[in-house]
């Protein structure tokens, strides 16, 4: 991997030596503007990213973290999109930039990798022409030496007969060697922050410990950043060293990975990690998941956004929104009025319902099996559209 | 491949489905390529046997002969004492309703043009089934029991629902023909982990209030495990492993099984896997490696392991597995090489 030394269009060669976080998103909110309304993808999300370090964004679909990775990256569509808030990077304000001066920074400081290989690349062209392509234009390599450097981030990235591979089209080439090209696309230019979009998702278990392994290897190799986004706590769990919790377009939690396992605040965090099925479980165990789906962001909920599908929610919940706090440790952040202890909810207890099953879960009264209220999806039936009033 | 008929007794009764020595070819230009070659498995009623591996081991194609959507090479598929492979169109047409699938991607498995009570209605409406009145209830009936609410879902079109909720449809749809037998391709590999767990609660609740058998395959040991009584790992074509789901995850034998496990990523930073990672991918079956398939990426492999195959055995009951070198705590057996 030849150092850099072409020519480049802006200064950038201060952001290794920057002092302080890589990365500050401050306040950062994005809204589409759509026939139905305004959807708030992001709504008011700030976080730091340090050098060499991992930070892992989980939530579910329709959480925001695409979003928000596209909006700090600059990849938003041109048309209804309102964005607020700032990015700084190494010291520059990415908010502010133009396309042109963004351009610079793509690719050559601050790359992404997305989940799908197959419509990320280009099927038309021979994946070393792809690699080339931005050491040519960031680091001003010539073709040679461009294709000779294409060959040795192929290597690095676990592809066998490089040589020969340099030459292939897309599909000639299985998932997860697709997804290899990607990672060698993006760490082509020794990017400091890479940012990884689901970049396991659709991959074979064993393919997706293949990638975050490499992935993790050339972080070391590199001393990247490297934000890991994700809707799978058990992805991020052995390789972030910080997590964040989304929903519905905000931070719920965010603490160091350890952290985060152990004293978990938020039952939304807890829900996550309780529904993925685990090895030492017995089998036919019963999985808890969690009811219902992330609210409509067009509409949503008053109070915590979590309160409809939150077991401990209490009116207090439903009336006002929990900020993002601390309680004993200042790096452990999280938005809940009635946080866990040792996994006991603090919520007050409340008046018992002659139902014990909530009243929302009509549909568990069919099913003649131990359906508990968590195992259904109530108001599943209502499609997106008209999920809020 | 006579294999089977050595390890595999003769059908008790409460088998369902009985496959024997299955083989299913594809033309690749002028040559030949074996998606399954030589696959042994039974079903006991009520039972979820789970079928696991990865991309490419054929156990999609399996999962397909299951219900004839792919004719096999050749081979046996029994079913209730009928073999699938050389009924006629006509008998096999009306055993189908009895064996039901359900697929990876639930949104393009439904028809985005039809509303969804017409998708769910659809078996019916085929054999003619029931008065208008009938089917209309059995529609109800079905997407209640999937938890899909058919007043405000029955008139709208599958682009407005989200993937979970499809597959939920998916699941209604299969279930409105009353199959015995049901396979479940992949159904929650497009999910996010939130949902897999509704789907998997719900496809557990549905088996046992319609009494059904199941052949559940994913590529995800974890969620296989979770949902099936038995367990077989399937590797380029071949049957590896067979055991009941926890004596699998607690007495692997196959280093192949070991791999698997090992790939799972837990929700536990703490977790460090006590088994070996998966190097490279898997062989081409144009041309599959001599001897063991996976000798090409066993760290134990010998040389025995490229002269000649291991045949599926049994290491302990009801637990078989095709290695020369099994690993485990089973592996001190007296069949141990």
């Amino acid at each position: 991997m030849g150092r850099r030394r072409g020519i480049r269009t802006l200064e950038f060669a201060d952001v290794g030596s920057h002092q302080g976080p890589l990365l500050v998103v401050e306040d950062l909110h994005t809204s589409f503007r759509t026939p139905r309304g305004t959807v708030r993808a992001v709504d008011g999300v700030s976080f730091e990213v340090y050098e060499g370090k991992t930070l892992g964004i989980v939530g579910e679909s329709g959480s925001g973290k695409t979003v928000l990775s596209r909006s700090i990256m600059g990849l938003l569509p041109p048309r209804d999109v309102l964005r607020s808030g700032t990015v700084h990077f190494g010291g520059h304000e990415l908010s502010a930039m133009g396309e042109n001066e963004l351009r610079a920074v793509w690719g050559a400081e601050l790359s992404m990798i997305f989940q799908d290989p197959m419509t990320a690349l280009n099927p038309v062209k021979r994946i070393g022409v792809q690699i080339a392509e931005s050491l040519v234009l960031h680091l001003g390599m010539d073709k040679k030496e461009a294709r000779s450097t294409s060959v040795e981030l192929l290597r690095s990235v676990g592809i066998p007969s490089p040589e020969e591979r340099v030459r292939w089209y897309p599909f000639q080439l299985s998932g997860g060697m697709r997804q290899r090209v990607m990672i060698a696309i993006a760490l082509a230019c020794a990017p400091r922050l890479v940012m990884a979009d689901e970049p396991t998702t659709g991959l074979d278990v064993t393919v997706q410990a293949q990638i975050l392994d490499l992935l993790a290897d050339l972080q070391r190799e590199r001393h990247m950043a490297v934000i890991l986004v994700t809707h799978d706590l058990g992805v991020v769990a052995t390789r972030a060293d910080d997590i964040i919790v989304m929903y519905a377009g905000r931070i719920v939690e965010r603490a160091p990975t350890r952290t985060l396992f152990r004293d978990t605040k938020m039952p939304y965090t807890r829900a996550l990690m309780d529904s993925i099925p685990r090895l030492a479980d017995p089998s036919g165990a019963r999985l808890d998941a969690i009811a219902g789906r992330p609210p409509d962001l067009v509409n949503p909920p008053a109070g915590c956004r979590f309160a409809p599908r939150c077991e401990y929610a209490r009116d207090k919940c439903r009336q006002q929104e929990p900020p993002l706090r601390t309680v004993g440790s200042a790096d452990h952040l999280f938005a809940c009025w009635y946080p866990l202890v040792d996994g006991v909810s603090t919520a007050p207890p409340v008046k018992v319902s002659l139902d014990p099953r909530s009243p929302s879960t009509q549909t568990s009264a069919d099913t003649p099996t131990d359906a508990g209220p968590r195992g259904d999806e109530p108001g599943s039936g209502t499609p997106e559209a008209e999920t809020q009033p | 491949m006579s294999q089977a008929e050595t390890t595999i007794p003769a059908a008790p009764d409460d088998v369902v489905l009985d496959v024997r020595d299955l083989v299913v070819e594809f033309r690749s230009g002028r040559q030949r390529v074996q998606a399954v070659s030589g696959v042994s498995f039974q079903v006991r009623r009520g039972e979820t046997l789970g079928l696991v591996g990865e991309s490419g081991c054929g156990k999609s194609t399996t999962g397909r002969t299951l219900v004839q959507v792919q004719s096999a090479t050749s081979g046996s598929i029994d079913y209730q004492g009928q073999d699938l492979n050389t009924l006629s169109s006509r008998s096999l047409r009306q055993l189908r309703t009895k064996i039901q699938m359900i697929f990876q991607d639930p949104i393009s498995s439904l028809n985005p043009r039809r509303r969804i009570k017409d998708i769910v209605a659809e078996p019916l409406a085929i054999w003619g089934k029931g008065t208008k009145q009938e089917r209309t209830a059995k529609v109800r009936e079905m997407l209640e029991a999937v938890g899909i609410d058919p007043d405000a879902a029955g008139d709208r079109r599958p682009g407005e629902f989200s993937g979970g909720q499809c597959q939920r449809i998916s699941i209604a749809r299969a279930l409105m023909a009353e199959p015995d037998l049901l396979i479940c391709d992949e159904p929650v590999s497009a999910l996010d982990v939130s949902v897999q767990a509704q789907i998997l609660n719900l496809l557990a609740d549905l088996k046992a209030r319609f009494q059904l058998t199941m052949v559940f395959i994913a590529h995800d040991l974890a969620v296989v495990k979770n949902v099936s009584d038995r367990v077989a790992v399937m590797y380029l074509g071949k049957l590896v492993e067979v055991a009941g789901s926890d004596d699998l995850y607690q007495a692997a034998a196959h280093p192949y099984t070991e791999a698997l496990l090992a790939s799972i990523p837990e929700p536990d930073p703490d977790h460090t896997s006590s088994h070996k990672a998966l190097t490279g991918e898997l062989p081409s079956p144009l041309n599959p490696p001599s001897g063991c398939r996976f000798r090409t990426r066993c760290p134990y492999a010998q040389e025995r392991c490229a002269s000649e195959e291991p045949l599926l055995r049994e290491l302990a009951p009801g637990h078989q597995v095709a290695c020369h070198f099994p690993v485990g705590p089973l592996a001190g057996g007296p069949s141990a090489g």
